[in-house]
């Protein structure tokens, strides 16, 4: 590579899971962006999952907010920001500090955080600063606090490397954290690593677990506190460790011992075999390095703290914990959720690993000379806007989070957005179901490419995020336009940064101020970083407090916490109960979760065509059992209702879920399906401790619904058709699809398009109404604007035929001819869903390469490239590979 | 010695048969043509491509120049038979020659029908059937004729076009309310009637005639709503009328056309009759393909395919509609029972109706792109079952191949 192509190179961070991978982008002659992994990085080493490889394609501005709104019309920056700080000022004049609120997100960049939490703790006068953290690792920071007196995930992705066994619980980073996973998997090639995948649900992460524990949901804590007392009569405990480093050991092992006697009692509550639990218990008795991986589905939990710390119960026992190889470990499951935990931008923490302690307090608002200190905890993010609702709060700005989406009770949340004197947004995309729910201001905030700042991993390694593109239209800096709005308040000297550097220096200023070793967050060998080494700065592990730039791999190998006496801390474990219990009305217990190939609302990952191939529609997992009992079939449409809401998804039936469980994912929004909010029905039990929801055990009913009509519509832009109907929006290169079952008639559909596509319009009609088949397409000066066929197109992507008709800005002659055929190239592309995203390959292409006699995983590599990049594919393809050996028919993914 | 062939007529039924003669069983007859027309035979269809200068004269011609020596076939051009002794199995024609024959064809064709109104004979009202009527309707046009249209089928259209193409300034009036209301259904005959239109034609809809005026020649044609539309030229083109005097005079049954049997053979066993001049199980055709139909079935038995035999033919049109291309076939309008797949690409033009019974294909209806009009032909004729290319029958003959496949 000449020096020229290296200096257009661009390295940063991706914006999606907290693995935190390092992107390298290069800029290509048509504008576009190609996107590598950075072979340096220490977290990916130069791999990226199907998600960060497809970054390049969700760069476009099509979706974006570029200029700022007000009350649904354009406005400048200066009526905006104005109408921003009259209003906070006039609010806490009428009503006091805590009537104002920010809800922040793990999206946002640590300088972004640090300015918003500095705002509101030290010049507002509240603490009701929460964020969409709250959601994710809550509960693991409380159970980090908890024992050890501090947020610290004590290990390292190294550890990962180097482990004998790897532990999952309630976690399938398989899908949701694919380049760790896959670095785990080389491990077990390597090393041999074992294996133990702890889930309710058998999913991709099942595949290559040597022992597969699918528990009663709920039980994990249980799992664990009879490990700890296994530990001890099987004389592995550390007892020096123990005796030296802790408090409460006896305390914790009694109740432990109580609720989980023996390992029959153990099988008995948890729903597992007595040697499934007995393999466990010894699998992890005898492997010294071990590393106890958990994530959202131990955080999201209404004992997600319990359970968090009935793990590290059993680390510190044994004295596994901070040596290599070894260790509890949360993989957070946002880009910068430990960002905006450094920076304190919860609200039951001040800042900087800080608490609400009169001296905690005194010391902050002295560094950050604030007038106006908060001096206690402030609304968590479900309390927040249960306040909001009770009218308590009447000012909320949120920032680069979808609250009315992935908020527990959903509908309820939008209902008391109405309710705001104050609804303030910063947002990337101009149109969100948030903002839809009423925001009075909108702001164009910067996104990912455009921004420059930090972002911390789920390892504590603090990793820049560049920019590599111009600010498009009117858009700012979250961090602008925060100090902007502050400085309308009267606070500009505390708010006068000109750039994110020299508010990382603040950052790291404020970490190491009076801590002398008091703290685990000091970033007091970065305090005097320069524009030039700030914009250079190498990934880096906290703490960082020696002078120099080498961070600390491992911590609490010298047993040296951060709680009052300097020990480590055992707590004592409740026995195991969810929130809430199925019961006659709602007799299914459902679970959310992720997808593979996309990322939260999907704002972002939703404008891929790769991406959208994998679960193009909103879904839910049953097992055969109940469906048969509730009359659901396969790759039929359902109701799901709980007490708080209702969706309608695709049913996927599986033997994957357990009976009495079901499953969905979170991402669909009413931007792009009709009905499939899953947040609407989630329930706000929460955890004692965290505060974080239990989305993952609500009581629900399902039943069947069925249209008398279903085909699919392609469309330039995403529309919004009646939510009766079910239609669920993918991106295709040119525009975007979705399937759709409707009891509308086709001149309803028609009349809809035309008025949504506004303009004059060329209709082509197809109809044989005797086999009900309706097909139109709209186009205007031989450009395709819309495609809707109604009738009996059931397949999986049967538009598949007409994709080359959106790749052209006019159709030829025979193109058209041909449109509403649905058939306009010869073979046309694959039917059955994407597998491997990275490289677009379908299933039946990989079935047909691995039914041959000498097909394998290695074969379809060779032919396809398919599961040679990010790896997250090859679970799938496991699968295939399997039902083809059971000689089953293969049932390609049907959502 | 090879049997004795006449063929009274010179139009397109004839020539087709002659030269299907000729090439089935050249020297079995000697084959004598009468034609009352001047010229040699010439494509009546293209008459209208003729009108409006998109051919010349000479693309008209139906067969090449040194054609009928080669084929040993003899022309008597511009002679009209007058009369048949059938028991002497001779042609009187009219220049009182007589003609032998062992075999006779009469392939006389139709005549074009004037509407029984006042001032129908005036100078300058004209039909829109032969060359002769072509050349005055050129000539007026040259003089930039406001010409009136009257009859809004098929020929009437590309009379009209034809002119507007010239230079004629050009009013169709049509007595119903659609356009070729036999061969369209009305949404096609609504994207006719508006394509003729954007061509500069005004076209009025559920005129009926009440008379030409006019004094020495024709001035005006007035409507029975009292409508006055200035024409110097009149040109009727209301349909045509089978040409049967000759066989009415010696005998033959006739019925609206000379009667004949599935053989193509009159009532007398020597005598055959052939195209618009004919009439088959009670049908009279007006259009060029059951003639060829016809004079291919005659061709084969004449030669001696003893299984030959005429069983009608399928009631199709296929043609070009000033312009547009046009097919109809069948049950096109859909009767009761029947099922209608519709393809509609307004803005571009084209539409299609397919019409369905007991999954056989029963009817079609093309407008704008006939490139399947054969293939339609072809599934309605043989009665294939369709069932498994429904889906694709719309979108033509390759789809449904490639779908199979």
């Amino acid at each position: 590579m000449n020096a020229a192509a290296t200096s257009a190179l661009t390295r940063t961070t991706c914006p999606y899971c907290g693995v935190g991978c390092g992107v390298i982008v290069k800029p290509l002659e048509d504008g576009g962006v190609e996107i590598g992994g950075d072979p340096d990085h220490p977290a990916n080493f130069g791999k990226l999952c199907s998600k960060g490889s497809a970054l390049g394609e969700t760069l476009s501005l099509e979706t974006r907010l570029l200029y700022p709104v007000v009350d649904g019309g354009r406005a400048s920056w200066d009526v905006a920001l104005d109408r921003v700080a009259r209003g906070l000022r006039e609010t806490i004049e009428k009503y006091g500090p805590n009537s104002v609120a920010f809800y922040l997100s793990g999206q946002l960049l640590t300088e972004d955080y640090y300015v918003a939490n500095k705002l509101m703790k030290g010049f507002l006068g509240s603490a009701n600063v929460d964020t969409n953290s709250r959601l994710c690792m809550a509960s693991s920071v409380a159970g980090h606090k908890r024992a050890f007196g501090s947020d610290t995930v004590p290990g390292s992705y190294e550890d990962l490397d180097e482990a004998d066994l790897i532990v999952f619980v309630g976690s399938n980073a398989a899908w949701c954290h694919p380049v760790l996973y896959q670095r785990m998997l080389r491990a077990k090639q390597t090393r041999g690593t074992k294996f133990v995948n702890i889930d309710p649900r058998r999913s991709a992460n099942s595949e290559s677990a040597d022992l597969q524990l699918s528990l009663r949901p709920g039980t994990d804590s249980i799992l664990f506190a009879g490990l700890l007392w296994l530990l001890v009569d099987s004389g592995e405990i550390d007892v020096q460790y123990v005796s030296k480093f802790t408090d409460n050991f006896d305390e914790s092992l009694k109740v432990s011992r109580q609720i989980a006697g023996s390992v029959e009692q153990v099988a008995f509550v948890t729903g597992l075999a007595v040697e499934d639990v007995a393999e466990f218990y010894h699998l992890w008795a005898s492997n010294e390095r071990v590393v106890t991986l958990y994530s959202q589905g131990v955080n999201q939990s209404a004992q997600g703290t319990d359970k968090v710390n009935a793990i590290i119960n059993c680390h510190l026992a044994s004295g596994r914990i901070g040596r290599v190889g070894m260790g509890p470990f949360s993989l957070t499951g946002q880009p910068n959720a430990m960002g905006g935990r450094e920076v304190g931008g919860l609200a039951n923490q001040l800042a900087a690993h800080m608490g609400f302690s009169p001296e905690e307090v005194d010391r902050v608002g002295r560094f950050w000379n604030a007038p106006r200190m908060a001096t206690q905890e402030g609304l968590k993010a479900v309390d927040m806007f249960d306040a909001i609702d009770r009218g308590e709060i009447k000012a909320l700005w949120v920032m680069g989070t979808n609250p009315v989406v992935s908020l527990p009770r959903a509908d309820f949340v939008r209902t008391a957005l109405g309710k705001l004197d104050l609804f303030v947004v910063s947002e990337n995309v101009a149109r969100n179901d948030t903002i839809a729910a009423g925001a009075h201001v909108v702001l164009p905030a910067a996104a990912w490419g455009e921004k420059d700042g930090t972002v911390t991993n789920s390892e504590r390694r603090i990793s820049r995020q560049r920019a590599f593109l111009p600010m498009p239209g009117e858009v700012w800096k979250d961090w602008e336009i925060i100090c902007n709005v502050a400085g309308r308040l009267g606070f500009e000297n505390a708010f006068g940064f000109s750039s994110a550097a020299e508010i990382f220096r603040e950052h790291a200023a404020l970490s190491s101020f009076e801590n002398g070793g008091t703290r685990d967050f000091d970033l007091g060998g970065l305090l005097n970083l320069t524009e030039r080494s700030y914009h250079s700065l190498e990934p880096i592990q906290w703490p960082v407090n020696d002078g120099g730039f080498s961070g600390a791999n491992r911590m609490f190998a010298d047993g040296r916490y951060f709680t009052a006496s300097g020990r480590a801390r055992f707590a004592v474990i409740a026995a195991p109960e969810l929130g809430s219990h199925t019961d006659s009305r709602y007799p299914l217990m459902l679970n959310t979760g992720r997808v593979r190939d996309q990322w939260h609302t999907m704002t972002r990952t939703g404008l891929s065509p790769r991406l959208g191939g994998h679960r193009s529609e909103p879904f839910v997992e049953i097992n055969t059992q109940d469906a048969v009992k509730y009359g659901v079939a396969d790759g039929g449409l359902v109701r799901l209702e709980s007490e708080s809401g209702a969706v309608t998804l695709r049913a996927v039936v599986t033997d994957d879920q357990q009976d009495g469980t079901i499953f969905a994912p979170i991402h669909w929004t009413d931007e792009i399906a009709s009905h499939a909010r899953v947040g609407a029905l989630v329930n706000a039990k929460t955890d004692p401790f965290s505060g974080q929801p239990e989305l993952k055990a609500t009581p629900a009913k399902i039943s069947p619904v069925s249209f008398p009509r279903s085909g699919f519509v392609m469309s330039r832009t995403r529309m919004a058709f009646d939510r009766e109907s079910f239609w669920s929006w993918s991106a295709i290169d040119g525009g975007f699809a979705c399937r759709m079952e409707t009891d509308r008639s086709i001149e309803v559909l028609l009349e809809t398009l035309k008025k949504l596509v506004d303009g004059p319009v060329e209709t082509l009609q197809y109809q044989d109404e005797y086999l009900g088949i309706d097909r139109f397409a709209l186009l205007r000066a031989g450009r395709v604007l819309a495609i809707v066929f109604l009738g009996s197109e059931r397949a999986s992507t049967p538009w598949a035929g007409l994709l080359p008709a959106w790749t052209s800005e006019a159709i030829g002659e025979g193109h058209r001819r041909m449109l509403l055929s649905g058939q306009l190239a010869d073979g046309c592309a694959p039917r059955s869903a994407t597998v491997c995203a990275c490289f677009g390959i379908a299933g039946d292409v990989i079935e047909n390469i691995l039914a041959q006699p000498d097909g394998s995983l290695e074969k379809v590599g060779r032919l396809t490239r398919a599961g040679t990049n990010c790896g997250s594919c090859v679970p799938d393809m496991r699968k295939i590979m399997q039902r083809l050996a059971a000689n089953a028919p293969v049932e390609l993914t049907v959502a | 010695m090879s049997e004795a062939l006449v063929v009274v007529g010179n139009g397109m039924a004839a020539t087709r048969l002659v030269k299907e003669l000729s090439s089935r069983a050249l020297g079995k007859f000697s084959i004598l043509v009468i034609g009352d027309e001047p010229r040699s035979a010439y494509n009546r269809v293209l008459l209208s491509s003729y009108l409006a200068k998109e051919i010349d004269a000479g693309s008209l011609d139906l067969l090449p120049r040194n054609w009928s020596r080669q084929a040993g076939v003899t022309y008597m051009t511009g002679s009209a038979a007058a009369s048949i002794d059938r028991r002497a199995k001779t042609v009187l024609l009219a220049n009182g020659k007589s003609i032998r024959y062992d075999k006779l064809v009469l392939a006389t064709g139709s005549q074009p029908i004037r509407l029984p109104k006042p001032g129908m004979n005036l100078p300058g009202v004209v039909t829109f059937r032969d060359l002769q009527d072509v050349s005055q309707m050129i000539a007026a046009a040259k003089s930039r004729a406001r010409a009136v249209v009257i009859g809004g089928g098929l020929l009437g259209i590309e009379a009209a076009y034809g002119l507007k193409r010239i230079g004629a300034d050009v009013t169709l009036i049509h007595i119903m309310d659609r356009l070729m209301e036999r061969q369209l259904d009305g949404r096609a005959a609504a994207m006719l009637k508006d394509a003729i239109e954007r061509k500069g034609i005004d076209v009025k809809l559920s005129a009926d005639t009440a008379f030409v005026e006019g004094e020495a020649c024709a001035e005006a044609v007035v409507l029975t709503d009292g409508t006055r539309l200035d024409a110097s030229l009149v040109v009727c083109a209301v349909g045509i009328r089978p040409n049967i005097l000759l066989s009415q005079s010696v005998g033959l049954d006739t019925g609206r056309g000379v009667k004949v049997n599935d053989l193509l053979r009159t009532s007398d066993p020597h005598i055959y009759a052939i195209g618009e001049c004919a009439e088959h199980r009670g049908v009279c055709y007006g259009l060029v393909e059951p003639a060829y139909d016809q004079a291919n079935i005659l061709a084969a038995h004449l030669s001696g395919k003893s299984s030959a035999a005429y069983e009608g033919s399928m009631l199709s049109t296929n043609l070009k509609v000033s312009g547009v291309s046009v097919f109809s076939a069948g049950d096109f309008e859909g009767t009761k029972g029947s099922q209608s797949i519709v393809y509609a690409d307004t803005a571009g033009g084209v539409y299609k109706k397919l019409v369905v019974s007991g999954n056989r294909l029963t009817g079609a209806m093309l407008y704008g792109d006939a490139t399947d009009a054969r293939w339609y032909l072809e599934l309605m004729r043989a009665g294939t079952d369709i069932g498994h290319i429904r889906e694709s029958l719309a979108f033509g003959q390759g789809m449904a191949v490639r779908m199979a496949a």
